[in-house]
C-alpha cells in the first residue's frame, strides 16, 4: 500500500471510484426499472440484483480496508461542523452501501420471489416468507435509495467544495494521481497559509 | 470587505460553486427525469395501476386485477417431451413438480358475480426442486385484446365509469376499438364467449410468447395453454348466486383431482413473439409437456396463492420471456399491485385497512 500522510491507500482510491460508479449507476437503475413498463424494466432488474450483491461484498471489503487502513485526516482548520457533517455522512454512506444490498435480498425473501441473479445462479432465501415485512422492507428500501441519493449529492458537494473552494487537500486525497492543478496537496496549502494566514478562515 | 485576496477571486469563487451547484442539480435533474417525477407523460406501473382502481373501485388488501379468485394446490407431472427444447428442471422426464395457483375472473372488484364475464384465469407457481421457480397467468380466451401497454392503458381508460351514469361510456369504448383494429380477433372471440360454469372445463392460454432454451442453448419461441380434462362444458347449466364458480371447484375436487395438458406450441421461423393478438397458424408443432394435476381449492384470504405475485417473468433456466411488450409491463404492474396490497396487509400508514373477514 502507498499510503502517505495526506492520501488514501490505492486500495481504498480503487474501491471508492469502481464503488462510485456502481452506486449511482444502482440507483438511476433502482428508480428507473420501477418507473417504467417498457422492456427496461426486465434488463434493468436484471442488471440490479448481480450488482447489488457485487457492491454489498465490496462494501465488506471497503470497511474491512478503512478499518486496517485508517484515512488521512481532516485539514485541521475544518470548522466543526464540517467535520461533523464529514463524520456523519461517511457513516451514513457505508451503512446504506451495506444495507440497501441486504435489504433488498431479504425483501425478496419475504415476498416469496426466488433470488435470481442471472438464468440459473440463485441465492438462499435470507428472510421468512411474510408479505407484512415484504412491505415494509420494500418501502424500507426506497426511502434509503432517497437518502442514499440525496447523502451522494451532498458527498459530491462538498467533495467539489474541498477541491474548488476550500482548496485543501482533501479531494487531492481520492485522486488516482497527485494533481495541483485541481486541488493543492495539503502541504503546500498549509504552506500558503501560513504565509497569509488571515485569509483562510475567511476563504470558508 | 477587508478580504485581502485579489479582486479577481471573487469572480472565480462565483464560477466554483456555480460549477458545484450546477453538477448536483443536473444530477438531481436526471435522476428525477429516470425515475419518472419529472416525465409525467412516460406509462409507469403506478398509473397502470390507478387506471385498474378508477376503473373497478379500490379494494384494500386484493389484488388489483383479477380480484376474485380461490387458490388451487396440486403437482405436475412431466412428460418428458419438453426437455428436447428447455433445460428447465421441470420438464425433465417424470420429473414431479408442486404447484400453488389461483383461477380467477378478470376485474378489480372483489365481489363482482361469477357471470359478469366471460373469461376465467389460471396462475401457476411451480416450485422446482432446485429452488427455482416457474409463474404463469393464463387467460380462457386464445387472444389478448391489444399488444401494446400503452394501448391497454387506453382500453382501461376507456373503460373508467362515467361519473354521472356510474357505467362505462359506450361511446368511448367504440371509439377504443374503431382506433385499434389489432383487437378484432378478441372481440370476434368475445362475441360468442359465454361465462363457463366451471373453471376446470376451460381452456387456459399463456397469450404472450416465451422462449425455450435447451442445453446447447438453441432458442425456440414458445406459447403455451392448459387444456383440460373435464369437457362437460356443453352441459348449458345456468349456475345461481354470484359465487358457483368456487363452490364447483370444491365440488369437482372432492369427487377427485382435476387434470389439464400442458401443451406447448412451437413457432415457426417468423411467427410473431411481440403482438398476443395474433395467433399462430393452426399447423404449427404441439407438444404435450405434461399434465397438471390440481387437488385441492382454499379460500384465496387464508389459502397458500394470497401472498404469491404471479409474475409472468419469474421463470426458471430453460424458459425466457420473449419480445413482446406485454410481459414486462405485467411484470412491473403486478409489482405495483402486489406492494399496494401487501401494504394494506401490513397497514401501513397511508393505506386503508383490509377488511377483516374477507381479506383478498
Amino acid at each position: 500500500m502507498n499510503a502517505t500522510p495526506d492520501r488514501f491507500t490505492l486500495a481504498a482510491r480503487a474501491l471508492h471510484w469502481l464503488m462510485a460508479v456502481m452506486i449511482v449507476a444502482m440507483l438511476f437503475i433502482g428508480v428507473g426499472m420501477v418507473a417504467t413498463v417498457s422492456a427496461r424494466h426486465e434488463w434493468l432488474l436484471a442488471i440490479h440484483k448481480p450488482l447489488g450483491i457485487a457492491i454489498l461484498l465490496l462494501a465488506v471489503i471497503r470497511l474491512a480496508a478503512r478499518l486496517r487502513h485508517p484515512p488521512p485526516p481532516l485539514p485541521v482548520d475544518l470548522p466543526v461542523l464540517q467535520k461533523l457533517a464529514t463524520l456523519a455522512s461517511h457513516g451514513l454512506l457505508y451503512f446504506l452501501m451495506l444495507a440497501m444490498p441486504l435489504i433488498g435480498w431479504a425483501m425478496l425473501s419475504a415476498g416469496g420471489y426466488p433470488v435470481m441473479l442471472g438464468d440459473a445462479l440463485r441465492l438462499p432465501p435470507i428472510f421468512p416468507t411474510s408479505p407484512v415485512a415484504f412491505a415494509v422492507l420494500r418501502h424500507l428500501h426506497s426511502a434509503f435509495a432517497m437518502l442514499l441519493f440525496l447523502t451522494f449529492l451532498a458527498h459530491m458537494g462538498a467533495a467539489l467544495y474541498h477541491g474548488l473552494i476550500r482548496r485543501d487537500g482533501v479531494f487531492a486525497s481520492m485522486l488516482p494521481a497527485p494533481s495541483r492543478s485541481i486541488d493543492g496537496d495539503r502541504e503546500k496549502v498549509d504552506a500558503d497559509k501560513a504565509d497569509r494566514p488571515s485569509a483562510a478562515p475567511q476563504n470558508d | 470587505m477587508h478580504d485581502p485576496t485579489p479582486p479577481r477571486a471573487p469572480l472565480r469563487r462565483i464560477g466554483a460553486w456555480s460549477l458545484i451547484i450546477g453538477t448536483v442539480a443536473i444530477v438531481a435533474v436526471a435522476f428525477g427525469y429516470v425515475g419518472g417525477w419529472l416525465a409525467p407523460h412516460r406509462l409507469t406501473p403506478k398509473k397502470l395501476v390507478n387506471q385498474l382502481q378508477h376503473d373497478a373501485g379500490t379494494f384494500a388488501g386484493y389484488r388489483r386485477n383479477h380480484a376474485k379468485g380461490v387458490c388451487v394446490v396440486g403437482h405436475f407431472d412431466s412428460s418428458g417431451q419438453a426437455q428436447t427444447y428447455s433445460v428447465a428442471q421441470v420438464f425433465a422426464a417424470g420429473q414431479h413438480t408442486p404447484v400453488v395457483g389461483r383461477f380467477a375472473i378478470p376485474g378489480g372488484n372483489p365481489y363482482a358475480p361469477d357471470s359478469s364475464v366471460p373469461i376465467r384465469s389460471m396462475a401457476l407457481r411451480f416450485m422446482l426442486a432446485n429452488g427455482q421457480q416457474w409463474r404463469t397467468g393464463m387467460n380462457s380466451m386464445p387472444v389478448f385484446p391489444v399488444a401494446t401497454p400503452q394501448a391497454f392503458y387506453a382500453q382501461l381508460q376507456a373503460k373508467q365509469p362515467d361519473p354521472v351514469t356510474g357505467k362505462p361510456d359506450p361511446a368511448k369504448i367504440a371509439a377504443f376499438f374503431a382506433a385499434h383494429p389489432e383487437t378484432a380477433a378478441f372481440r370476434a372471440w368475445a362475441k360468442t364467449a359465454r361465462p363457463s360454469a366451471s373453471f376446470a372445463t376451460e381452456s387456459y392460454w399463456g397469450l404472450n410468447a416465451f422462449v425455450f432454451v435447451d442445453a446447447a442453448g438453441r432458442r425456440q419461441p414458445v406459447r403455451w395453454r392448459m387444456v383440460p380434462e373435464a369437457n362437460d362444458a356443453g352441459a348449458a347449466t345456468t349456475p345461481g348466486g354470484a359465487d358457483y364458480l368456487a363452490v364447483d371447484l370444491a365440488e369437482r375436487l372432492a369427487r377427485g383431482p382435476q387434470r389439464w395438458q400442458l401443451q406447448v406450441t412451437l413457432a415457426n421461423p417468423g411467427d410473431p413473439t411481440n403482438d398476443a393478438t395474433k395467433t399462430w397458424p393452426d399447423d404449427r408443432r404441439t407438444i404435450d409437456a405434461g399434465t397438471l394435476v390440481l387437488e385441492r381449492s382454499a379460500p384465496q384470504a387464508s389459502g397458500p396463492c394470497r401472498d404469491i405475485n404471479y409474475d409472468p417473468l419469474v421463470l426458471p433456466a430453460g424458459i425466457e420471456a420473449s419480445d413482446d411488450p406485454l410481459l414486462p409491463a405485467r411484470s412491473a404492474a403486478y409489482a405495483d399491485s402486489y406492494l399496494r396490497r401487501t401494504s394494506e396487509e401490513a397497514h401501513l400508514p397511508g393505506t386503508a385497512a383490509p377488511k377483516p373477514e374477507m381479506s383478498r
